[in-house]
């Protein structure tokens, strides 16, 4: 049977990151807690970075969905603690970031390489620690010349 | 301890992030190069999310329907409590990297004693804003090390800009009553117990760069009374402009 708390988990799991439209919310680790009572919902979720201008996006698009699956009141709350880091993000959200050619985040203490995402070589070098999103660090490839994003490591 | 102190001390940090922000915004377009630019920019945004965050919660704690936005937009200059360091205008890149080495590693000291505050929702955004303010402080100790042990342009570039900055220092370890009952309650830290750890963290980058601490006297400051230099009011004309002249306007 599947329940309200399963339906509205369904939902959540639909919505992308504006920022990088591969990953869903879930995948990438940010989505704490929902509860459901009756058709009331409330989902608990924490920013990757303070200043993450996604949220607002994120936030908005989670109510319209849940509101459009018959969900009613919606109330989506920001929640700091625990901080969120990259091992929160799951296998299949590394998957997809490497699959758009982000190289994605190894987990904490791993000693595993970053390889360029186009042609897994280990010949790679930093351009900038910051790149287009709080969250990315910008780097080349020296073997095959592409630049690519690299999204950074946040320990726990 | 009241409602108005805990507001008061929550809204003076809020204050540090915003108005720094607000400095870093007016890099971007101006960088020396592309990557710094967007790193400025990067920077920027989190002190601005620490800056939102810590307002938010101003507001919620002083309990008269006050948000981010009408804390931001409608205080005038006297009713900002931040440090006079962060409204000094960003001068040449070396100066806005000194400013930054000062203030970061003031911040990493600050978050960790705010990360084990009695106050769960300070707490929070401290132990999140700790892992943000490493990557800033990894980035200006970087350039202060590079343009200190660089030509001998940069080198004298970046001492004078350690020499003019250092005044504004003391600043931030210097405790004062709200600071002091805070730290009482278990809600805040006293920001004198800061410095030690502090002067070794900037010394470390300093000597890693062949530049010389400074020396001499702090200057009169009352950023924490609302009394600031002549740059903030300038600086919050720009922020405000739009609100003030047109308020509550939405995009």
């Amino acid at each position: 049977m599947v329940t309200a708390l399963d339906s509205a988990r369904t939902v959540i799991g639909q919505v992308m990151d504006p920022e990088i439209p591969a990953l869903g919310i879930v995948d990438l680790g940010i989505v704490r807690d929902v509860r459901v009572e009756g058709s009331s919902v409330e989902v608990d979720i924490t920013p990757t970075y303070s200043g993450c201008p996604a949220m607002e996006a994120i936030r908005t698009d989670i109510e319209n969905r849940l509101g459009e699956a018959g969900f009613a009141p919606v109330l989506v709350r920001t929640v700091f603690e625990e901080a969120w880091s990259t091992d929160w993000m799951t296998e299949r959200g590394r998957q997809m970031l490497l699959e758009s050619g982000i190289a994605p985040p190894e987990s904490s203490g791993s000693n595993a390489a970053v390889l360029c995402p186009r042609c897994s070589s280990e010949e790679i070098r930093l351009v900038s620690e910051f790149g287009s999103t709080a969250c990315k660090a910008l780097m080349a490839c020296t073997s095959c010349g592409e630049p690519f994003d690299r999204f950074k490591v946040v320990e726990p | 301890m009241t409602a108005e102190d805990h507001f008061r001390y929550v809204l003076r940090h809020a204050d540090d992030n915003l108005v720094l922000a607000q400095r870093y915004g007016e890099w971007i377009t101006r960088a020396p190069e592309l990557e710094e630019d967007i790193a400025l920019g990067n920077i920027g945004l989190d002190h601005l999310g620490q800056a939102r965050a810590l307002l938010t919660h101003a507001g919620e704690i002083e309990g008269q329907g006050r948000g981010e936005d009408a804390l931001a937009m409608f205080r005038p200059e006297r009713e900002y409590t931040n440090l006079t360091l962060v409204e000094q205008p960003n001068g040449d890149f070396a100066f806005t990297m000194a400013r930054a080495l000062y203030f970061d590693s003031y911040q990493l000291g600050l978050w960790a004693g705010l990360s084990d505050s009695e106050d769960p929702t300070l707490a929070g955004i401290a132990k999140k804003a700790i892992k943000e303010t490493r990557y800033h402080h990894r980035h200006s100790a970087g350039w202060v090390i590079r343009l200190g042990d660089g030509t001998e342009e940069s080198h004298g570039r970046m001492q004078s800009a350690l020499d003019r900055l250092w005044p504004y220092t003391a600043e931030m370890f210097d405790a004062d009553d709200l600071d002091r009952s805070m730290a009482t309650e278990g809600i805040g830290i006293d920001p004198s117990s800061l410095r030690e750890e502090w002067i070794r963290t900037v010394t470390d980058v300093v000597n890693e760069a062949t530049l010389t601490m400074p020396t001499g006297p702090p200057i009169q400051t009352g950023g924490r009374r609302g009394i600031h230099s002549e740059h903030l009011g300038h600086l919050l004309a720009e922020l405000q402009w739009l609100q003030r002249s047109m308020p509550g306007l939405k995009w």
